[in-house]
């Protein structure tokens, strides 16, 4: 059944996008992310404009990530104060990558700056992933014990001012560091249309020294006030977000991330992370390869001010 | 080819001079004069009738009529970028602006268009893709370029690519010596907006009529409204699409919820 996409401006296939929903969201479900480092490239693929794709894909994640920060709230396990920080950097971050957005549009450069900015990104997230559960891996098969979090160990910024206490997460950190992840965040969730969660979880984790029981649940509101903010600034800026094509995918990823869930469970957690890391690494080489090879085309047309 | 028709085609061409009234009338009908883009728009073509009147001027023209239809899109400035390597990778570096190009452009014959008159006369009626002006801004001028420029080809052949542009030779019919028809194939990409059918009439290399008609494309119905709320409301808009999102992903917490 076709349907002819209102802002994206051209027909799909309903069932093939509903199927790239749940295959997505059955991903996200599994691996408990977004999402939005997959659909979007996807989306490219199939042949929308990156502007429509990367503002649609923010609404998509929106949808997403409720249904898990419901999940969350109800256990407690997210730390709203520092969620709330947190967001206070993303904001401006997301209106900063929105506006990237449309003056790269105006110069032309849109699809090479998401091209590299996922690159960048997907190879470098994806590697150190491969890398570091190659490393558990390879310990849980020598039957070692991993690492040990120390809580003790002060990082450079930890002598930062401002500091303020997280009960939740307890932690006590200078807000600087905390404004400055969530604004990295909010600006790649608006250039790159990503919700940021699989670069928030390690941040926290890592950097801040959230414990995890409290880390997805945060992450997840970060994600979901993030994104449903992109949304309306895409649509205000850009107007770049096609409700249509938003609702086939949020309604298929909401449907696939149940199962993805579910799968998730049976495996290991390191080895659910080297799967996780593979496939990032396979997104962002799929981008080099568009950068490095030769296009069999060299000329492309652009109208300015048009979506596509 | 024999006296009496010579002296015909003379006396016709100098009746074309001489008098405002053309020997030949085009008559033509579209099939329909809008198209509406609703969900289910998957491209559709437009059928365009029309049949050449006569009169005693015009009887013995030899070598046929040669029809050109000529159906031209909304105009849309286009930037075409050419790509280079730089440090290794595929970048968009040189850019031709090209100042409001047809979005759709279709040249439909009944034989090859250069067969009908002479390059001269085709370009001065802009009839071919090859001849149609498609200026370039070059600095602070606007010009146009010859048909090999690399940028004009490249804009020609992704036009082409994409559907929305088009010569066929072979695309008008004559069902009787004077009663043509032709199919106008508006793809699912179509731009929305005026266009404009221009229907050229060629005999013994001179236009001998020409007819011109129109039709739009507008979407309708539920795509309007959605393409029509995100251009003109884009806050309403966003927050109903936020909404919309929030209000899926609440539903699907409630339906499929485990704990």
């Amino acid at each position: 059944m076709q349907i002819y996409l209102p802002i994206a401006d051209l027909p799909v296939n309903v069932f093939f996008i509903l199927m790239v929903g749940v295959v997505v969201g059955f991903l996200s479900g599994m691996f408990g992310i977004g999402g939005g480092f997959l659909l979007t490239p996807l989306l490219i693929l199939i042949g929308i404009s990156p502007a429509v794709a990367v503002a649609t894909v923010s609404s998509h994640i929106t949808a997403s990530s409720l249904s898990g920060v419901m999940a969350y709230w109800r256990r407690k396990a997210l730390d709203l104060a520092l969620a709330a920080m947190l967001l206070a950097g993303a904001l401006v971050g997301t209106v900063g990558g929105v506006w990237l957005i449309a003056v790269l549009r105006a110069a032309g450069q849109l699809d090479l700056a998401i091209g590299l900015s996922y690159l960048t990104l997907l190879g470098i997230v994806g590697a150190m992933m491969v890398i570091e559960s190659g490393r558990a891996i390879g310990r849980a098969r020598r039957g070692e014990r991993a690492e040990i979090r120390r809580p003790g160990s002060h990082s450079w910024f930890h002598g930062l001012p401002l500091k303020l206490r997280f009960k939740q997460s307890k932690i006590y950190v200078s807000v600087i560091p905390v404004w400055t992840i969530g604004f990295v965040i909010g600006f790649l969730g608006g250039l790159m249309g990503i919700g940021g969660g699989f670069l928030l979880v390690p941040a926290l984790i890592y950097l801040l020294r959230v414990p995890t029981s409290v880390v997805i649940g945060t992450s997840m509101m970060v994600t979901l006030v993030t994104m449903a903010s992109a949304t309306v600034l895409q649509s205000v800026t850009n107007k770049s977000v096609d409700a249509v094509l938003a609702l086939i995918l949020m309604v298929g990823g909401v449907m696939g991330a149940q199962f993805g869930a579910r799968a998730g469970q049976k495996i290991r957690s390191e080895q659910l992370r080297l799967l996780l890391g593979l496939l990032i690494l396979a997104v962002g080489l799929r981008f080099a390869f568009d950068l490095v090879v030769r296009p069999d085309d060299l000329f492309s047309l652009q109208i300015p001010g048009g979506i596509r | 080819m024999n006296r009496a028709a010579g002296i015909a085609i003379a006396a016709a061409a100098l009746l074309c001079a001489s008098m405002p009234a053309r020997a030949e009338k085009l008559v033509t009908s579209l099939s329909a004069h809008r198209v509406m883009i609703t969900s289910n728009f998957t491209g559709v073509d437009l059928t365009l009738f029309g049949t050449i009147e006569t009169d005693a001027s015009s009887v013995g023209r030899t070598g046929g009529y040669g029809l050109v239809v000529t159906v031209t899109g909304p105009r849309q400035p286009t930037i075409t970028w050419r790509k280079e390597r730089v440090m290794g990778i595929w970048v968009n570096a040189q850019s031709r602006r090209f100042v409001e190009p047809p979005s759709y452009l279709a040249v439909l014959g009944n034989r090859p268009i250069d067969d009908m008159a002479s390059p001269d006369v085709l370009r001065r009626l802009q009839t071919g893709l090859a001849q149609v002006q498609l200026p370039q801004q070059v600095g602070g001028d606007i010009a146009d370029v010859n048909a090999d420029d690399p940028f004009r080809a490249a804009f020609v052949r992704i036009k082409r690519a994409q559907g929305l542009y088009r010569e066929q030779a072979n695309a008008v019919t004559f069902l009787t010596p004077n009663l043509f028809r032709t199919s106008i194939p508006l793809p699912a990409n179509v731009p929305i907006g005026e266009y404009e059918v221009d229907v050229k009439l060629f005999a013994a290399g001179t236009m001998v009529a020409q007819e011109t008609t129109a039709f739009e494309i507008i979407k309708a119905g539920f795509e309007q409204f959605v393409a029509n709320s995100a251009r003109d409301y884009g806050v309403l808009y966003g927050f109903a699409t936020m909404f919309m999102a929030l209000f899926t992903g609440w539903l699907g917490a409630i339906i499929f919820r485990r704990d």
